[in-house]
């Protein structure tokens, strides 16, 4: 006791008590006040749509228009909804580095929060599907590998390959590869219907199918192993016949050039 | 005819085997002849020759012992093991194994081989003469004869019933390959000309059956811009002959905003700008359902048709014939999609009385 009454006229005590003082009246707020909590989401919300038409005025309006209405040079978005905005931003895509139906993927400038403020503000324009949470594309049953890769090939295939590694669509846009993409805009991709792709609502495609798409896909292009070696990327004959006649037969007909060419005379050795 | 044309060109009238100056003062053309026969280092050193041979044999007992691995490796390897191989990634243990061994084998006899022919066997220089192809006048004149003789003894020119039966059953053994050709199957009779749909009538009409669901669906299930694939109702894939139904029967379903929907005949068909087309593409039937959502094309990956599905399905691109058929929709009293009859036009590629 002798110790703290001897630094109470330390310079530095007032502080030390006032920010004590503070700690606990907002320890003991947070304890006792979770009536408010509903509210001061509300506000956060608020908060968050304001600083996300902030960002969107600098990032997003000279094609989509101040209040995400639309222009000649970008569709309305109304109704998009936050996972669109999610994804497009999410992967890089919006902003656009020019329109056209095929906007490539790129590196992504905003922060995940950045990009919640601006999905929060497009989504205040119009309800449409929202961001998935954790749990709608984390799966946990290994069942739904086998499964997700039926749906897979009947819906995703013809377009991202059998083994998710892309292909070409009409005057050179393109499917995608679906390596390394984030489980989440997979899902978003399918709930959307970026660009080009077509979209899989949730009543044809139900949430829980959408899972186990994603499950497979994740599994496919990253953690399956691939038996043979050497995909050559997966592409299918093309790759592999290609590979074939270059490498295969190039090999054979040099060696037998070597073959024909070094004859063994007394006087070479 | 003449056999000599090559006598004079042999090396040896050339003077001196292993004389390589070209004799070229008279005749600028002349056969050069063969170069001189020069010795391999195992010809003229037996201890070199002992080494090739040494060498060749350790190549073929290389190659048994990889054969004694692919087979060990085929027994003791788990075939569910993955392993990691640095420029390959994760490979199958197994697989690396047996191409391994198995490349080692064929790759250690064929090296042996080589080596023994490039050291070991003779490399004396043989030329060869070429021959004219026909015999000679005598021979020829002889075969004739014998022909002539044959034909007139066995009297086939005489003997009219032998040599015409002789003829009929020589043109009526083809016909037994004909018949062969029965095993293709049966005809198929007018199965390519309906699909399953067929079913369907205004009075009992078949659901659509949504592919991922199994399910009927809404009208406002389906939205725009999204795709479907559906079957008729009744049709499982637990038939047995699921696999030949959905080759006719399977269908994307689409959804354009009416507005967008250039050719009224189709629009018509479809239910409030839902569409549904045949999957199958009328070049050589791939399932197409490469389908673009913001142009309506699909583009079918075999042969790159690519079809205007807002402008009935025309074809834009590529090689196939006509547009793809559509299936005329609407709902029932429950609202669940429904078709009421059949395609108007066989689905798939090209078919001998096709309308359009
Ligand atoms: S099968 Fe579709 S283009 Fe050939």
């Amino acid at each position: 006791m002798k110790k703290l009454s001897a630094r109470r006229r330390h310079p530095l005590a007032a502080l030390v008590v006032l920010l004590l003082a503070l700690a606990a009246t907002g320890g003991l707020y947070a304890a006792f006040a979770p009536a408010d909590k509903a509210q001061a989401d509300v506000a956060a919300q608020s908060l968050a749509i304001d600083e996300g038409k902030k960002l969107f005025a600098v990032g997003c309006s000279s094609c989509h228009g101040l209040n995400g209405q639309g222009s000649s040079d970008g569709p309305s978005l109304v109704g998009v909804g936050s996972a669109a905005v999610d994804f497009q931003v999410g992967t890089g895509r919006m902003p656009a580095q020019q329109p056209g139906a095929q906007v490539p993927s790129k590196k992504n400038i905003y922060s995940q929060a950045e990009i919640d403020q601006l999905a929060a503000f497009v989504a205040s324009l119009g309800p449409g599907p929202v961001i998935p949470t954790e749990e709608q594309y984390t799966s946990t049953n290994p069942e739904d590998l086998s499964k997700g890769g039926e749906l897979f090939r009947t819906n995703c295939a013809q377009c991202h390959n059998f083994a998710g590694q892309g292909g070409a669509l009409t005057q050179g846009k393109y499917a995608p590869s679906l390596e390394g993409v984030d489980a989440k805009h997979i899902y978003e991709a399918m709930q959307t219907g970026p660009q080009n792709m077509p979209s899989f609502p949730d009543t044809t495609m139900p949430e829980e199918q959408k899972k186990q798409i994603v499950a497979f896909v994740r599994h496919t292009t990253n953690d399956e192993p691939n038996p043979g070696g050497l995909t050559l990327g997966s592409l299918g004959p093309v790759t592999e016949g290609l590979f074939g006649w270059i490498f295969g037969l190039g090999t054979l007909i040099a060696v037998a050039i070597w073959v024909a060419a070094h004859t063994t005379k007394a006087k070479k050795s | 005819m003449s056999h000599d044309m090559s006598e004079e060109k042999l090396p040896e009238s050339h003077g001196s085997a292993g004389h390589h100056e070209v004799a070229a003062h008279g005749d600028p053309f002349a056969d050069p002849g063969l170069p001189a026969h020069q010795p391999r280092r195992t010809d003229i050193d037996e201890r070199a020759a002992q080494r090739a041979e040494r060498q060749v044999s350790l190549m073929f007992v290389v190659s048994m012992l990889a054969t004694v691995g692919f087979i060990a490796s085929y027994v003791a390897i788990d075939p569910d093991k993955i392993v990691y191989i640095f420029p390959l990634g994760h490979v199958s243990a197994l697989n690396f194994a047996l191409g391994m061994t198995l490349g080692v084998a064929l790759f250690c006899i064929g090296a042996g081989a080589v080596h023994w022919a490039r050291t070991l066997m003779s490399d004396h220089e043989i030329p060869a003469e070429r021959h004219p192809i026909e015999a000679d006048d005598e021979v020829r004149a002889d075969v004739i004869e014998q022909f002539r003789t044959g034909a007139a003894e066995s009297g086939f020119g005489r003997r009219k019933m032998i040599r015409n039966t002789l003829i009929g059953s020589m043109a009526l053994v083809p016909l037994s390959g004909v018949v062969l050709l029965r095993d293709l199957g049966p005809l198929p009779e007018d199965k390519l000309e309906h699909t399953g749909w067929r079913e369907a009538t205004d009075v009992k009409p078949l659901q659509l059956i949504n592919m991922n669901t199994n399910q009927p669906m809404k009208a406002e299930d389906v939205i725009v811009g999204s795709l479907t694939f559906a079957m008729p109702e009744g049709l499982s894939t637990h038939d047995e002959d699921f696999q030949q139904q959905i080759a006719k029967d399977a269908l994307m379903l689409v959804r354009i905003a009416p507005e967008d929907i250039k050719d009224t005949e189709s629009r018509e068909k479809g239910f409030e700008g839902i569409l549904a087309y045949s999957k199958i593409c009328t070049h050589v039937g791939c399932p197409i359902s490469l389908y673009e959502q913001q142009t309506h094309h699909a583009l079918c990956p075999c042969h790159q048709s690519t079809f205007d599905l807002a402008d009935g399905a025309r074809v834009i691109f590529g090689p196939a014939g006509h547009p793809l058929p559509q299936l005329k929709i609407t709902t029932d009293e429950k609202g669940f999609l429904v078709a009421t009859g059949d395609f108007d036009e066989p689905v798939g590629p090209s078919y001998w009385e096709r309308a359009r």
